[in-house]
């Protein structure tokens, strides 16, 4: 057991620091168009995709390089490494590692480029937690799959070029995963219609997808028939490690604790008050947790061995931590709490709302709590399956 | 960086837990706790030739000079047999020894204590319960070539079967001025009483020294800020330790639990199907691994990182509290009218929770002092 990074791990750390110091500006002086010039930055230093093999454009960086990175880019609030979401965060790690050699060349390197938006069809009206029993029928005919069904709760769906879908090939199957197939849409394929869905902001960042006899070709199937539930567990565990989140909590914790330093309970400073400084040392310890559950699950896969569901211990940490650091401030605030944000007398421009009317992405995407302890329970404590 | 355990060490796991398994069932565990001594002087001179009673000791004098990470491998263990041992006791005073002892004095008492003839045990707390400067007002006055010792000490580990005291006394009239000092059960002046813990498994016991003199040279540290520091120290490597032998001993009542649930039926259905039941055992299990991550970063700072080791052994110490006082509760709960028997082993995991939660600092203590380590 060493905490402390090896020197080469220390030169790596000190090569990123050294790069973002002179390229990444403190949040407030970033205008509008840095994003876009960090993306291009960052594209040409190697670092989107920075897990990838170098086959495919990537990074080849090993494990530890990438926690280091991560946690640098984190605890500076820098813009993420490319706007292609989903297409950086698994559609490209399940092309690699299922993907034809077309499709890797069709579809990776404009992933690393971000040259457009991927989105996810996975949800279905009656089927969210219960994911493998998804309805949305695909049927081949010839060189094509004909696609039959609905999506809903598709992020970006309206602004996404692609979609990486599920569809039911084979219903008769005993396993109901066994008969779910991964293909690649092109969302302007004849037969597609989508209808946004504003979440509780307003904001339409989700929709519903309709598929009326979508015609999709064969070279378009991820995988092999029937292989869609192996490549989805697999993609979704490639954004579980929990590492990264870490810094970013910290980032928050350290505004929490500036808001206890500024407000005051019954005429005293806030900081005094015991019941504040636990809630707060509650936080930071969780938080710190995460960070010691992250290293331990780090250590276990530079040694080889595969990560399991254990990973589902921080996605819980998360969940928690977004919704109750929000609501501790709120809380704070008093009477303040309730101003929307951008109410002219809203505490910080109601930042703290926002946060707390904004987690839901975060712990209702990729399974809900309640999915995270099944998983516990079944996976790692043996418990019958409900 | 690197958070595992190295083959060296997972081999020394498993001989801890072979070693326990054969010897400390809890049918075994269950006699010792109701002995007079509430250990086993057999098994205890066993530990000693395996080396764990000298794990913290230098080669020089006995020991095998190794960390805290080896040692609260074996407190884990011990935890998880709910194993009734002094080994804290011991492992405390080895270090106060250590930290604080001239070469002669560690020469002096180091090889008797790694052989287990000697048994030490530190005695810092007193009816206060202050875990802070003002908590150590016993006394100790300079008279001719002596120190006289004057108050009392609660809380003390093993108190009744301990050969020797490390006691904490005040120097001087600043709060700072504490000193440590060894002194003899035998002494003239001193009367140990038993004071019984909820849990058997524990021993702790109350002294009274009413006038002992020692010489100058039983004297580790005094008279300046140093004593207080190296009470500090020996405290926070105390809520370590309770909080290491936690790990296991949650474990333990964790696994009884979950076994339990995959074998009881109602409502014709196996109990662990229900969500009601599953969902606690997870969260159970999130708390488990988390505060283990916390105790042996903690761990790691203690021998490697001093300056941080406060902040993380405050948390490990606050979040374990709790988190082994639920999982003490709800496995009574769960098991019905069979985990509220004596002949049931959920109460022994349930009393270990109240002892955990006791011992040098409860949540309320450890996240304040996190607050004010985070800032606040």
């Amino acid at each position: 057991m060493d905490f402390n990074l090896t020197p080469e791990e220390e030169a790596f750390r000190d090569e990123v620091c050294a790069f973002l110091d002179e390229n990444l500006p403190p949040e407030p002086e970033r205008d509008e168009m840095f994003p876009l010039r960090w993306s291009q930055l960052v594209r040409e230093k190697g670092w989107v995709g920075f897990s990838w093999p170098k086959e495919v454009g990537g990074g080849g960086a090993t494990l530890m390089e990438q926690a280091i990175l991560k946690q640098e880019l984190a605890s500076r609030r820098a813009p993420p490494l490319g706007t292609c979401i989903m297409g950086l965060a698994w559609v490209g790690p399940a092309i690699i590692q299922y993907g034809t050699q077309e499709q890797k060349d069709l579809f990776i390197e404009d992933i690393l480029d971000s040259k457009y938006q991927w989105c996810t069809g996975y949800s279905e009206p009656d089927i969210g937690s219960d994911l493998a029993a998804l309805q949305c029928k695909g049927v081949r005919r010839g060189d094509h799959y004909v696609v039959t069904g609905q999506k809903i709760w598709t992020s970006l769906a309206q602004w996404a070029k692609w979609m990486i879908l599920l569809v039911r090939t084979d219903s008769g199957g005993e396993k109901k995963h066994d008969g779910i197939t991964c293909l690649l849409v092109e969302m302007d394929s004849p037969g597609i219609e989508v209808a946004p869905i504003a979440n509780m902001s307003k904001q339409p960042f989700f929709a519903e997808v309709f598929f009326n006899d979508v015609e999709v070709p064969v070279g378009n199937r991820l995988g092999e028939e029937g292989q869609g539930w192996q490549i989805t567990i697999g993609a979704l565990a490639n954004e579980r490690s929990g590492i990264s989140e870490v810094s970013g909590l910290l980032w928050e914790l350290d505004l929490l604790k500036k808001l206890v330093r500024e407000v005051q309970i019954g005429g005293r400073p806030a900081s005094e008050d015991s019941r504040v400084r636990r809630r707060v040392a509650e936080f930071e310890t969780r938080i710190a947790a995460m960070r010691f559950n992250g290293m331990r699950y780090l250590t276990k896969q530079i040694r080889g061995e595969p990560l399991g569901s254990e990973t589902s211990v921080n996605k819980l940490h998360t969940a928690h931590l977004e919704k109750y650091m929000a609501e501790f401030a709120i809380e704070l605030e008093g009477s303040y709490g309730c101003l929307a944000p951008g109410s002219s007398h809203a505490v910080e421009r109601g930042r703290w709302q926002k946060e707390a009317l904004g987690w839901c992405t975060a712990v209702i995407g990729g399974g809900t709590p309640n999915i995270q302890k099944n998983i516990i329970a079944e996976r790692i404590l043996g418990l019958p399956h409900d | 960086m690197n958070f595992g355990f190295s083959e060296e060490q997972q081999i020394f796991r498993s001989a801890v837990r072979k070693f326990l398994d054969s010897n400390a069932p809890l049918e075994e565990v269950r006699r010792i706790m109701e002995s007079p001594d509430g250990y086993s002087p057999t098994l205890w001179e066993e530990m000693a030739s395996m080396g764990w009673l000298g794990l913290l000791v230098p080669e020089e004098h006995g020991g095998a000079d190794l960390g805290w990470i080896d040692l609260s491998i074996v407190l884990d263990e011990c935890g998880r047999s709910l194993f009734p041992s002094p080994l804290i006791a011991s492992t405390l005073a080895v270090l106060a020894l250590k930290e604080n002892g001239s070469e002669e004095q560690q020469a002096r008492w180091l090889p008797g204590i790694a052989d287990g003839s000697q048994l030490f045990s530190p005695a810092i707390l007193e009816a206060s319960d202050i875990l802070g400067p003002g908590g150590v007002q016993l006394t100790g006055l300079a008279e001719s070539g002596g120190i006289v010792l004057r108050g009392e000490k609660f809380f003390v580990l093993d108190a009744t079967v301990a050969t020797h005291f490390v006691v904490a006394y005040r120097s001087g009239e600043d709060p700072e001025d504490i000193g440590l000092a060894v002194v003899d059960r035998a002494s003239d002046g001193l009367e140990v009483e038993d004071t019984p813990s909820i849990d058997a498994t524990k021993r702790i016991g109350r002294l009274v020294l009413d006038g002992v003199r020692i010489s100058e040279d039983r004297v580790l540290a005094s008279g300046s800020r140093k004593g207080w520091s190296a009470v500090v120290r020996l405290l926070d490597h105390a809520a370590a330790a309770v909080t290491a032998e936690a790990i296991g001993a949650a474990e333990g009542g964790h696994a009884l639990i979950v076994g339990y649930a995959k074998q009881r039926t109602q409502f014709g259905s196996l109990i662990g199907r229900f969500q009601g039941v599953k969902h606690p055992l997870a969260d159970m299990y999130v708390d488990i691994e988390s505060f283990k991550s916390l105790l042996y970063y903690a761990a790691w700072c203690l021998d490697e990182s001093p300056d941080e080791a406060p902040l993380y052994v405050s948390m490990a110490k606050a979040y374990a509290s709790d988190a082994f006082t639920r999982i003490g509760i709800d496995g009574i709960e769960l098991h019905g009218a069979l985990g509220y028997t004596w002949e049931y082993d959920a109460q022994l995991y349930l009393k270990r929770s109240k002892w955990v939660k006791s011992a040098y600092g409860g949540s309320d203590h450890h996240y304040d002092r996190v607050a004010t380590l985070g800032g606040l």
